[in-house]
């Protein structure tokens, strides 16, 4: 036997094992369609247990360990196991939601809440339209943990439940509340005697004069230029009414085509054209331009209010971040200067076929207690959607600023979801549009053509389920 | 040691094939089936849909452009990278002409054999991030020196014009040194009396690179090339971290394509195999074309 029959032989070998394998092959889509029980710990209802949790019933909780870290989370879970003692609770943290916890969906066997968040969260159109998700309703009828007389629905602040609700039923728990500004240093204005504009033509004034004294006006995420899609909407709603993002949200033909939208993008090109752009700030991501503008290059970036503690690290002291509204366009102006964009962000959900669905509702509840979001307001700095939990907290400079733009934005605020109903839309499509757009590669014209086709696009996918909002 | 022999031939082969089998040929057979059906990755419901998701491949012009970018990275970055580490690895092994007989490489080869593996020992995953660095548009090294000579200083990843070479520069970088080392070990088996024969003939280098060296060595530049050109078909990694496919899609590659739709922006696991189906028999088709362009016949030494 020689060299080159080993060979042939193990070949011939390997042909044998693929059938084998083959028999290994237990299908990946094949989990039973029964399987996963749903909600199989259950307890009795009763006035202080309002979702019926059974007491010792464990709890796996998997958070998304991004820029407010998993401390606040370990706080939440110990004063559920104050409640309730005799829980065990699993806590995990990851950064790849989406990777880590596609199979345990398929194989039935999700966590009890999961907070679906940053890069690898997973699309929620997809687990909607799968019933993945528990109902959340029950939560928003029971009596809030610890603000007397209450529901839970009655102590949070409007919108909040919008934002998480698809067709009516609400699913998605948003934990944060965002507001998304226009945002710059308050020292850096004060040196320089600069205000800021509440017009677009003040504002583009400004930009001139900010330029002649040597800083760029504005830089933005070149890798993720989607963040500048904020500002140019914003004016467009402030323009042209709610009605401009509702148009949106339910993918109506030229929604991006309209009026609004139009003046706006026109408006912004602006900063394009006279180059009031940091120079090279298209091949900078989130974290580079961001710093940039703390090093004072640049003096105005649009950004959410987790800006100040994404920053916290590489901002000098007495900077001083303001966030601010979209500069109106005109008199003609649907909505007045202050209105500005804050939505409830950051979200937390209770799959369908976890084992501790009321757990994980009763989790939310603790969370959602004035006891809990002080608590995590004080840890990461950032606003909760429970109204007046700010209350007695000692917030830093930004977030100061974003409470008093939010009070004087008050019923007027807008909001749009189109970024939840299809991931895809805002993350690839307008993304790419508003790359091209603020490098100055296409005009205003061409930018919300290239906008439309992307919903379009979408509107025409059959294997994307639809949402309509009003 | 005829008796005894299937037992150890056993031993040997089964462990392998088994892990073959469970890790390898089990995911490929799924994702065929899964790539026939509309499953959206996070329930049990899969329903067939045939060839369905292959006909909207067709019509998918986002993927049409990625498998574009493939198609210039393969055109490039095997031969770019082959003659590179052709070219280094003749220098550093007979490149010394020192005037004497013998045959030995330039001054300094074992320095500059160390730099050049480095990138090698890097994990792509930090090779992506520090040439982002290096391609930062206004505090970047390259811009840096750019700028120092008064050059103009482009934005690199942020321009739709480069952002692609960007990345293909920096994946035939952090190929070059692998290959280097693979063509010096290979030209070391050849033997020396045949380039001290074709110095006594006064030969120039490229004239013994071309007509000696590179025949003695195809087959391991046709494993490098067959490599190069898988690594061609994927490069999601670099790709990934250095621009996800931006400035507007222009850097996109099929394998993020993949991962996009299924992991990404959406959560469409069938039309994501799909993709991965043609990916695999892309990648054989080229295997198997770059096997068969580069038969010829073997030199054996003997």
């Amino acid at each position: 036997m020689n060299r080159r029959d080993i060979l042939r032989r193990s070949a011939a070998a390997g042909l044998l094992a693929t059938p084998a394998a083959a028999l290994l092959t237990g299908c990946a889509t094949g989990g039973d369609k029964d399987s996963g029980d749903g909600g199989a710990y259950q307890g009795t209802k009763s006035e202080q247990n309002p979702l019926g949790v059974k007491e010792d019933a464990p709890l796996e909780v998997v958070i998304f360990n991004g820029g407010f870290g998993e401390e606040y989370a370990k706080a939440h879970e110990a004063m559920y196991t104050e409640r309730y003692p005799k829980a065990q609770i699993k806590h995990s943290a990851t950064q790849e939601i989406s990777k880590t916890l596609q199979p345990r969906f398929v194989d039935g066997t999700p966590p009890d809440v999961v907070n679906n968040s940053g890069a690898g969260q997973i699309d929620f159109n997809g687990l909607v339209s799968q019933k993945a998700l528990a109902d959340l309703g029950e939560l928003l009828d029971a009596p809030s943990l610890d603000i007397p007389g209450k529901k839970v629905r009655e102590t949070l602040l409007p919108g909040a439940v919008e934002v998480g609700s698809y067709d009516g039923r609400y699913l998605v728990m948003n934990y944060t509340y965002t507001v998304y500004g226009i945002w710059h240093s308050t020292k850096l204005f004060a040196d320089k005697g600069w205000e800021y504009a509440k017009t677009w033509d003040e504002h583009i004034a400004l930009c001139k004069k900010i330029k002649a004294a040597g800083i760029a006006p504005w830089t933005y995420a070149g890798a993720h230029p989607r963040y500048m899609s904020w500002p140019v909407i914003s004016t467009a709603i402030k323009f042209g009414g709610p009605q401009v993002a509702t148009a949106i949200d339910n993918l109506e033909p030229n929604a991006w085509k309209s009026d609004g939208m139009k003046a706006a993008a026109d408006a912004w090109h602006q900063i394009v054209k006279d180059g009031y752009i940091l120079s090279g700030s298209s091949g900078l991501d989130h974290k580079q331009s961001q710093t940039a503008w703390c090093q004072g290059k640049a003096a105005f970036i649009s950004c959410g209010s987790w800006l100040e503690s994404e920053q916290k690290a590489v901002t000098p002291e007495g900077f001083n971040m303001t966030v601010a509204p979209t500069p109106s366009l005109g008199s003609g102006d649907k909505l007045p200067f202050a209105a500005i964009r804050g939505t409830a962000g950051e979200p937390f959900m209770v799959p369908a076929k976890a084992k501790n669905v009321a757990g994980g509702l009763e989790y939310f509840r603790t969370m959602l207690s004035k006891k809990g979001a002080q608590d995590f307001t004080r840890k990461v700095a950032s606003l909760t959607v429970v109204a007046g939990a700010t209350e007695g907290v000692e917030l830093p400079y930004g977030l100061n600023t974003v409470v008093k733009a939010l009070e004087a934005s008050g019923s007027n605020g807008f909001n749009w979801v189109y970024n939840n109903y299809y991931r895809k839309l805002e993350r690839n499509l307008v993304d790419a549009a508003c790359g091209e757009f603020f490098s100055g590669r296409i005009g205003p014209a061409e930018f919300l053509d290239q906008c439309q086709k992307g919903a379009d696009s979408i509107a025409a996918d059959t294997s994307v389920t639809k949402y309509k909002r009003a | 040691m005829r008796h005894g022999k299937y037992p150890l031939i056993i031993t040997f082969l089964v462990p392998p094939l088994l892990l073959y089998g469970v890790f390898v040929v089990s995911p490929y057979l799924q994702a065929f089936q899964i790539s026939t059906t509309d499953w959206l990755g996070y329930s049990a419901d899969a329903n067939p849909v045939g060839l369905d998701n292959f006909r909207t491949l067709l019509h998918d012009g986002y993927l049409w452009n990625a498998l574009k970018n493939n198609a210039l990275l393969l055109a490039v970055v095997p031969v770019v990278t082959i003659i590179l580490g052709l070219f280094f690895a003749t220098m550093l092994n007979m490149g010394g002409r020192r005037g004497r007989a013998g045959v030995s490489g330039v001054r300094g080869t074992s320095v500059y054999r160390t730099v050049y593996f480095f990138p090698q020992v890097l994990s792509v995953v930090i090779i992506a991030l520090l040439w982002k660095e290096v391609y930062h548009p206004n505090s970047g090294l390259l811009n840096g020196t750019l700028g120092a000579l008064g050059l103009p200083t482009p934005s690199w990843l942020g321009d739709p014009r480069t952002a692609f070479w960007c990345v293909l520069a920096v994946m035939v970088w952090s190929n070059v040194g692998f290959y280097v080392v693979l063509f010096g070990a290979a030209m070391s088996a050849i033997p020396r009396d045949i380039y001290e024969a074709v110095m006594l003939d006064g030969a120039s280098r490229s004239v013994t690179l071309r007509k000696i060296t590179i025949p003695l060595l195809w087959d391991t530049v046709q494993v490098a090339w067959i490599y190069l050109a898988i690594a061609a078909l994927d490069a999601f990694v670099l790709v990934q971290l250095m621009t996800n496919g931006g400035p507007n899609f222009s850097s996109d590659v099929i394998g993020l394509r993949m991962y996009d739709t299924a992991f990404g922006s959406e959560t469409k696991f069938g039309y994501a195999s799909a993709i991965g189906v043609v990916m695999f028999f892309l990648t054989l088709s080229v295997a198997v074309l770059a096997l068969r362009a580069g038969r010829r016949d073997r030199i054996e030494y003997s």
